[in-house]
């Protein structure tokens, strides 16, 4: 495929999504256990009735629900590319290797802690992200690297992290109990204040993958073809790794565990983007966006009235797919 | 344009060669060669500032490499390793990447970048596969592309290590064609070849490593002369009559066993 084909492309795709993610979003707040059209929504947003039920849905269930979906979708999915990217593995996602692991524990860790220090979860989640990021890649780098040694490196750390998060949970169930979907990654209990805190980190780590992305193309050459084009490889996989851990730790913030966004959607877009990261980063950020909202609706109307934490849907579907690139997807790149 | 003065490579606390000192200059080929293991590649890759140097010092157009930034040096010397991925980009797109030392920060390619990439696709014969993907290539197609993403960097100097492995033979003789105009350019390459009989017929100067050192450098007709490649690799090298250089085995000396116990005797 030509250049230009590939730009017009690329172009349809990220409208495609975009569109994808507007109709996700007006599906979110239109669809759940009672259903509401979008001229009643629209009129509620005009009365801003704080008596009005639809009004009170929307603002306090609805929206935060929709907005925690979109910005915890994009935010995985765009750390998975960068992941992938640096670490220069198909099977790395921020799941796979324990980043939401890390995250995830030193949240939890900090609401035990200082549970009234506003901002303090989410830098403590992206510090988990960025620490447990940095140790995986040290044991892998030690270890020569390999696909499966990342994996199986990220699975031993994630096992300590998840045991340290169930001893919390022991400890201190109230503070599990005020964040229920919190483990299996969850959508419920997100308010938002809870989003507004950790929008800074999505919005840096969006605004640093964007400008990575000519470095990651380069990077994709492999070490040596891009230090001797110039490329300073240790810091762009920092920086790399530094934006993964703000997107990760953003989105587990308010969002727990989720699972497996920030693998299906790289590897989705991949099939119809090809692996140019300028197009890659924003369609799998807006893929994930969409994916978790749909996931979202799905789980909350599956078994109505009861409601399912999205991350059990999204591990149903992911689980799978995981299996299908560790079992029968050959490696990314191929070598001369 | 490469002057190597008391070089020690190696790896962690092992040197793999000590005391190398030799210069390669413009417009000439000079070859690498050497048995398996002595450092050819370990060499290739300190002139690339890919491996720090142990001792020694190495100069680029009379200045130390260490007083080149990362983008200055990727401009004046390209380094294409022997093993490289193979992304999905179409070939404009590789090429497209020998510019990445000159973008600014927004890493947008200006006109006069988009003129470099398409001179470099010129130059190495590229140009009518601009729009395919890279993996649709042959092995030696790619390779030509590799080297056009060297002159897109502009630079004038290449390394190349061992760029003639995993291509067929007529591949491997049409990129060393390539080499030898590029040299005749201007520009100065030096490369790692295996097969030395190549390394003699295509070089203007031969850099002979061997146990820790630099054993010879001269160009290959005295080389062939003084016979000592011949000791260096075990073989004997000769020469037919329209100027090519072969190999022959040498014979292994003559040994007889024993016939009730199978020793040799």
């Amino acid at each position: 495929m030509g250049d230009t084909k590939r730009g017009y492309r690329a172009a349809w795709l990220l409208a495609g999504l975009a569109l994808a993610v507007v109709l996700s979003a007006a599906a979110g707040l239109c669809l759940g256990s009672q259903p509401y059209t979008l001229p009643q929504l629209v009129q509620a947003l005009r009365a801003q009735d704080p008596q009005d039920t639809v009004w009170r849905v929307l603002v306090y269930v609805r929206l935060p629900r929709v907005l925690a979906g979109m910005g915890a979708g994009a935010g995985l999915a765009a750390a998975g590319v960068l992941l992938q990217a640096v670490l220069n593995n198909a099977m790395a996602s921020p799941n796979v290797i324990g980043v939401n692991a890390g995250a995830g524990f030193f949240a939890l860790l900090t609401m035990v802690a200082v549970p009234a220090v506003p901002g303090a979860v989410q830098f403590a989640s992206f510090l988990g992200a960025l620490g447990c990021a940095m140790l995986v890649y040290a044991l892998a780098w030690r270890a020569g690297l390999s696909r499966t040694t990342l994996v199986l490196a990220g699975l031993a750390v994630s096992g300590m992290l998840t045991a340290g998060i169930n001893t919390l949970k022991l400890l201190w169930p109230e503070i599990v109990a005020s964040s229920p979907g919190f483990l299996t990654g969850g959508l419920s209990g997100v308010t938002l204040p809870m989003l507004a805190a950790a929008c800074p980190y999505l919005a840096a780590g969006l605004l640093l993958a964007l400008f990575l992305a000519v470095d990651l193309n380069v990077l994709c050459l492999g070490e040596e073809s891009a230090a001797g084009l110039g490329l300073h490889v240790t810091r762009t996989r920092f920086m790399g790794i530094l934006a993964a851990a703000l997107l990760a730790g953003a989105a587990v913030s308010f969002a727990g565990l989720l699972s497996f966004v920030g693998l299906l959607a790289p590897h989705m877009v991949r099939r119809f983007a090809g692996a140019d990261h300028r197009v890659l980063v924003p369609a799998s950020a807006l893929l994930g966006a969409a994916f978790v909202v749909v996931c979202d609706i799905a789980a909350r109307m599956l078994f109505a009235p009861f409601e399912l934490p999205v991350g059990i849907l999204l591990s149903l579907i992911g689980g799978p797919f995981f299996l299908h690139l560790l079992l029968h997807r050959r490696r990314r790149r191929i070598y001369v | 344009m490469f002057e190597l003065r008391s070089v020690s490579v190696g790896y962690g606390e092992r040197a793999v060669l000590q005391g190398v000192s030799f210069a390669a200059q413009a417009g000439r080929i000079t070859a690498l060669v050497g048995p398996n293991g002595c450092g050819k590649t370990t060499l290739l890759k300190a002139m690339a500032r890919q491996l720090p140097l142990r001792e020694g010092e190495v100069r680029l157009r009379g200045c130390p490499l260490q007083s080149y930034t990362r983008r200055e040096f990727a401009r004046t010397t390209a380094f294409m390793p022997q093993v490289r991925a193979i992304p999905e980009i179409t070939v404009r797109g590789l090429v497209s990447h020998g510019r990445f030392p000159y973008l600014g920060l927004s890493r947008q390619m200006t006109a006069r970048d988009r003129r470099a990439v398409e001179q470099a696709m010129q130059a190495a014969g590229v140009e009518r596969w601009a729009q395919r993907d890279l993996r649709e290539l042959s092995g030696g197609e790619r390779q030509r592309v590799y080297l056009a993403m060297a002159l897109a960097q502009g630079g004038d100097a290449i390394l190349l290590d061992e760029p003639t492995t995993y291509l067929d033979v007529a591949a491997q003789f049409e990129l060393l064609e390539l080499l030898r105009t590029l040299a005749g350019q201007g520009r100065a390459v030096i490369l790692v070849l295996h097969d030395l009989a190549q390394a003699l017929q295509y070089s203007d100067e031969v850099a002979v490593l061997a146990d820790g050192r630099l054993a010879a450098f001269d160009t290959p007709e005295r080389l062939f002369a003084s016979r000592m490649l011949d000791r260096v690799f075990g073989v004997e090298l000769r020469r037919a009559p329209d100027g090519t250089y072969y190999l022959r085995r040498e014979e292994p000396p003559k040994t007889a066993s024993c016939n009730s116990c199978g020793n040799i005797v």
